[in-house]
């Protein structure tokens, strides 16, 4: 299969990662009737799908500028009730992915992306997450320094917050994919 | 005779789900199941990885999986859905995509086979467990519960292979047998809000009160689930799921090893309720001797 | 000397595109023995067949080559020509460039090459051809029709009319099918018992049709003009003769529960039962897996109170045989069920219902009588969401085809219901609307506009009960995306027309071909669609997919004047591509040793045996002798004879050999 080049639609860059084809979707709407975060979304998911059908420039960028592919939290909800079978969360993934590349990440989701990036720093310097540095790292990247504060004596009292990370014997090795990661893709 | 499983407790279990690593492990003893840790695992990476990283989705979970392989194990329990989801999403298409699997062995320098059953919590109970339950159940489970399996225990359907994509039975089954009586609920596996807890917890409130809402109008006297996603999102988050559904609800959250540690008799120590945060005020009752059941021979016509 | 004329057509670009015909003309006009070769734009056409007529004259032929598509469609057509011409038509035949050539490969060398390989085998058997002449069979001028729905029906009037027999054979105890279920019909709301009724009794009572109700086909053998049809009556318990029809039997039957078959579960019957009152014909039948009596052995209920004594416990099924000139299948279709809705319920939701349940509640003649009441408990319902497309163009979970009839149904539902409760709000969940029959948008219009239906345009993602209500989450995609629930007291799912039960056993007993969803397959999707690929086989009606009435009674009336062309004739002509024993001069007579191997594996019963004997009648050897009227020409008995002493006319050993060589040494 030949590359697409960095102008083809964002639909024909999908296809080539994922094998996701917008083309087959009918905008029958039942993923966005059964999306749990459809109300949260500007653009739910079956609208994101005909976006990428227009293959516009235009539509490309508000779909990778779209608060909805950060709140989608891959339930998977709408690719078992839709009748083509696509493969929605894997297109959501897709999305993100790419609007972090291009650096078009909706504003009003950073804190979203401030968790999971967090959380990804949290396993590469231990191999495993810590819950405690990782809502500490995550509140300052947020600056909600207080939110959740009430529910931090209650899980230490309860035993929930182990105050020490668990460290794993070949932390190297992990880190290592973290590297790998940057200049490998598939 | 003595069991033995592999097991991946994965990170919540070591910490805000504590409790439920405690309880699968109280479970475990009762039954002598010996439960071998994988070899130095890590993060499976979660949601986060797969949001934002495709290579690290793939290569956390595989390197668990070539850990577990490398120990000679068979099966795994991971009691954690997000990570049975993701072990078993990686193994599936790591065992389909041959070119995909190279570019991860080469990144995670193994050899990965593939072959590991991955067996979550309900799977594990019915391997291991039901059908040993018998005498040593105590109390009975008098109450009427509402099941809840969440979205990443059942789906994609096709590849975890559930019983019903909808209306999934298995853990009504188990807790049928411990006594209780399950409701019939439409929200099963509808979706907690799951990782959105932190960052977005208002989301959480409503998806979560929902639930919560639904369960309890139907009657529900305790939800049970499998997952701690779920766990903590209708149990540490009930004052944002009361603020946005604005109605005090006090019913518990129980993990299904739990009830069954309950059931067993087990100490609130031994099955870590005394963690949770809506208290688990559940009196269960004594089991009653059962009357002794003659079985008649009936001639097949 | 052979003197072959070869003509190769470009069939417009289908073969030309990719196959160099030019060159395959001349390389072909070098073969020995060609005396002419072309190549032209529609070898088909007026023109065309010309080409070949005036070669065969001129040329004086022995042989004709036409290497263009499938003889399929047009080897009768250019035998026609050569007979015209004067060569006999068995000394034509067809090189397939098409579909095994230029259709399945890319424009090359190779691919003309190919093109070139298949026309020299061609070359090489119709060297070996020799003139042949059609055999002619009687036709046995009677039609079985399989199925009594409004297709059989139809079929079976049009057919008798004609002037010919009719066996119509019905599975069920009454025939009507489907159209006897349902209230009213689009696009003219007229009653759908009161036009179909007397077309029943017409059946029933026309001279030329014999009705076997309760009776399914149990074998066919034979073929066009000639078919053996083995019919099983299943017991009906009951004696047709001595019964009036007068009930006493079902009034008192102790047994009253059984879920009614026509009201769709939605009404109850009796173990001893007629399906509907107007059923035709009008006498029960005893279901056995219900009945008291063969459950317990006690009861007998009915043959007590019946005044004629017309019950027969110990009746067992019976068969009856008919020579059948023709087939005709009308077996119509079924709905899916709703339990094959997960995210509607799984069917465990009583008042989520299927199209045709909704019939039988709108019917006046119905479990309601006629008042839309909701299955649970009996109210009216004030909102009703009815959902289009349930398990239609759904390749996940359901068909991937469009059932063709629910949008319109779904639109005669909402208006009926609309009629009925005036105070009542339908709503229709859809994906498109198609509406494309004459008068069909009009009607859909008059639902919205007149009738106030409520369609939305979106799926619906789940259904479920909540106090006594059905909660539908669904959404409106023209409004991008904004989710819907609607709390309905009832939901209707129009669910997807599906092959009816047992299609794909009697396609495999008739040799029918069927698709992938067991819908019997046509013969041609435009050009012969009321044929099957088997001769003397036809069908009508939704058992070909799903179909309205109006197309129904129009495929049914084609199919009809299909058996009644083919009646027409006293004769059958048929190619004699046949099976022979051959013979040779005494004092040998034939190669054939007598081992009847080949009787023993002819599968239609061709071959007997033949005595050989000498001037005083003394036997000198039996060899085989194959039937003419009989052979289908399958070529089995060729296999098996060890001593090689049978043939297929026009696919002798010579010229299959000939054909294999000409490709292995070329
Ligand atoms: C809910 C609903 C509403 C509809 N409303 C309308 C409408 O308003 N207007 C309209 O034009 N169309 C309507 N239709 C379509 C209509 O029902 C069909 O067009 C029609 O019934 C097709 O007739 P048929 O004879 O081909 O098949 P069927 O009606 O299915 O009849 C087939 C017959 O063959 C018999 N049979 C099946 N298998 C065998 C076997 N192996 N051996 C012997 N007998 C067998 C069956 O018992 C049955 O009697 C509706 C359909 C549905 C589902
Ligand atoms: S459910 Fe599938 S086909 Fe329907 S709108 Fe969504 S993606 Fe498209
Ligand atoms: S996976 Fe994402 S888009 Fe799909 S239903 Fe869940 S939240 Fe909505
Ligand atoms: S014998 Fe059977 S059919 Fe007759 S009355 Fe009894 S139950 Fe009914
Ligand atoms: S006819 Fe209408 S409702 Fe039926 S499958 Fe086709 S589009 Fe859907």
């Amino acid at each position: 299969m030949s590359a697409h080049s960095e102008n083809s639609s964002l639909s024909a860059k999908l296809h080539q990662a994922t094998e996701v084809k917008s083309a087959k979707c009918y905008q029958c709407g039942k993923c966005s009737a059964g999306c749990p975060l459809s109300t949260e979304m500007e653009y739910p998911p079956s609208v994101i799908m005909r976006m990428l059908q227009t293959e516009d420039l235009k539509n490309d960028r508000k779909i990778l500028k779209s608060q909805t592919i950060w709140v989608c939290v891959s339930c998977e909800m709408c690719l078992s009730r839709c009748p083509m079978e696509i493969d929605i969360p894997k297109v959501m993934d897709f999305m993100r992915q790419k609007s972090i590349a291009e650096g078009l990440s909706n504003p009003k989701s950073k804190n979203i992306i401030r968790f999971h990036k967090a959380f990804l720093d949290s396993i590469k310097y231990t191999g495993r997450l810590h819950e405690i540095s990782l809502v500490a790292d995550y509140k300052m990247r947020s600056m909600h320094l207080t939110q959740d504060v009430m529910m931090v004596p209650k899980m230490l009292s309860r035993g929930k917050l182990p105050i020490l990370p668990e460290i794993i014997k070949d932390k190297k090795k992990v880190s290592g994919f973290f590297k790998k990661s940057e200049h490998t893709n598939f | 005779m003595q069991k033995k499983i592999g097991y991946y407790p994965g990170c919540s279990l070591e910490g805000s789900a504590r409790e439920y690593n405690e309880s699968v492990q109280t479970l475990a003893k009762a039954f002598d199941v010996t439960l071998e840790q994988v070899p130095d695992w890590n993060c499976c990476g979660a949601t986060a990885a797969h949001n934002l990283n495709k290579v690290l989705s793939f290569a956390l979970p595989a390197r668990i999986l070539a850990n577990a392989e490398k120990a000679g194990m068979e099966n795994i329990l991971v009691p954690c859905a997000a990570c049975y989801n993701r072990l078993s999403m990686v193994q599936h298409e790591l065992g389909k995509n041959e070119s995909l699997r190279n570019e991860v062995n080469a990144i995670i320098e193994a050899d990965l086979k593939c072959n590991l059953k991955i067996l979550n919590i309900i799977q594990f109970i019915q391997m291991f467990i039901s059908d040993f339950v018998g005498d040593k159940q105590q109390l009975l489970f008098n109450k009427k519960v509402a099941c809840y399996y969440g979205c990443l225990l059942v789906r994609p359907n096709d590849v975890l292979g559930f019983d019903r994509a909808e209306d999934p039975q298995m853990m009504d089954e188990v807790m049928k047998s411990l006594g209780a009586d399950t409701i019939d609920w439409p929200f099963k596996t509808e979706c907690c809000g799951a990782g959105l807890s932190v960052s977005r917890t208002d989301i959480v409130g409503n998806l979560s009160g929902r639930i919560v809402k639904e369960a309890a109008d139907r009657g529900a006297e305790a939800i049970i689930v499998a997952c701690p996603m779920c766990h903590s999102n209708l149990d540490m988050r009930r004052p944002a799921i009361e603020k946005a559904i604005g109605e005090k609800i006090d019913i518990p959250v129980i993990y299904i090893s739990q009830a069954i540690d309950m059931a067993l008799g087990k100490t609130q120590k031994e099955t870590g309720i005394n963690r949770h945060f809506v208290p688990v005020n559940i009196e269960l009752k004594k089991k009653e001797a059962e009357p002794q059941v003659v079985i008649e021979k009936t001639e097949e016509k | 000397m052979a003197r072959i004329g070869v003509f190769i057509c470009h069939c417009g670009e289908n073969i030309s595109a990719t196959v160099d015909c030019e060159k395959v003309a001349k390389v072909a006009s070098e073969f020995p023995g060609v005396a002419v070769s072309v190549d032209y734009k529609y070898m088909c056409s007026d023109p065309g067949q010309n080409l070949v007529k005036e070669a065969i004259i001129e040329h004086k032929l022995t042989g004709v080559v036409v290497s263009a598509c499938s003889p399929r469609m047009h080897e009768p057509t250019f035998r026609n020509a050569c007979a015209e011409a004067g060569l006999n038509p068995f000394l034509c035949e067809m090189a397939n460039i098409r579909e095994h050539c230029s259709w399945v490969h890319e424009k090359g060398d190779a691919t003309t090459q190919k093109a070139i390989d298949i026309v020299r085998t061609l070359v090489e058997k119709v060297k070996r051809n020799e003139a042949l002449a059609p055999i002619y069979v009687p036709i046995s001028k009677t039609a079985v029709v399989i199925g009594g729905g409004v297709a059989g029906i139809q079929a079976a009037l049009d057919i008798a009319d004609a002037g010919h027999k009719v066996v119509m054979v019905e599975r069920e105890p009454s025939i009507g099918g489907h159209m006897s279920q349902l209230s009213e019909t689009f696009p003219t709301l007229d009653c759908s018992q009161c036009i179909l009724t007397p077309r029943m009794v017409d059946v029933a009572r026309h001279p030329n049709i014999t009705l076997y109700t309760y009776a399914e086909i149990e074998s066919v053998d034979g073929s066009i003009g000639n078919f053996n049809v083995k019919i099983r009556l299943k017991s009906k318990s009951l004696d047709e003769k001595v019964c009036t029809g007068c009930g006493a039997c079902i009034q008192k039957c102790p047994v009253k529960k059984i879920p009614s078959e026509f009201e769709q579960g939605l009404g109850m019957r009796t173990a001893i039962y007629v399906p509907f009152p107007q059923a035709v014909p009008n006498k029960p039948v005893i279901d056995r897996k219900n009945c008291t009596y063969y459950i317990k052995g006690k009861c007998k209920v009915c043959e007590i109170v019946c005044p004629t004594k017309a019950i027969r416990f110990d009746q067992e099924d019976s068969f009856v045989e008919v020579q059948a000139g023709a087939l005709l299948l009308a077996t119509g279709f079924d709905v899916l069920k709703t339990s094959a809705f997960p995210e509607y319920g799984y069917g465990k939701y009583k008042d989520v219902i299927d199209g045709l349940q909704f019939e039988r509640l709108a019917s006046a003649s119905g479990p309601t009588k006629g008042e839309i009441r909701r299955p649970s408990d009996g109210q009216i319902p004030k909102k009703i969401v009815f959902i289009a497309c349930a398990g239609s163009r759904d390749p996940a979970k359901g068909r991937e085809y469009c059932s063709k009839i629910c949008c319109m149904y779904t639109a005669k539902h909402a208006m009926l219901y609309k009629h009925k409760v005036h105070e009542g709000t339908p709503y229709i969940f859809y994906m498109d609307i198609r509406a494309t029959g004459k008068m069909y948008e009009e009607f859909v219009r008059r639902a919205i506009e007149e009738d106030e239906v409520k369609y939305i345009r979106g799926r619906v993602s789940q259904v479920y009960e909540k106090n006594g209500k059905l909660i539908v989450r669904g959404v409106d995609t023209l409004l991008m995306g904004q989710p819907v629930e609607i709390e309905a007291d009832m939901v209707v799912l129009a669910t997807a027309g599906i092959a009816n039960q047992g299609s794909e056993e009697l396609a495999q007993k008739l040799h029918v071909s069927y698709d992938k969803h067991k819908f019997f397959s046509e013969a041609h999707p435009k050009l012969k669609p009321v044929e099957t690929n088997t001769a003397g086989i036809f069908l009508a009606g939704a058992c070909q997919s799903t179909k309205d009435i109006p197309e129904t009674v129009a495929a049914a009336s084609g199919a009809a004047a299909k058996v009644v062309g083919l009646f027409s004739n006293d004769m059958l002509k048929r190619d004699p591509l046949i099976a022979i024993v051959k013979k040779s001069p005494p004092p040998v007579y034939s190669s054939c040793t007598g081992c009847f191997m080949c009787i023993q594996v002819c599968p239609y019963q061709a071959i007997d045996k033949e005595e050989i004997k000498d001037r005083n009648g003394n036997i000198i050897k039996t060899i085989s002798h194959i039937n003419p009227g009989l052979c289908q020409g399958c070529g089995t008995c060729v296999a098996f004879c060890k001593s090689k002493s049978i043939d297929i006319l026009g696919y002798n050993h010579d010229q299959v050999y000939a054909e294999v060589s000409a490709l292995l040494n070329e």
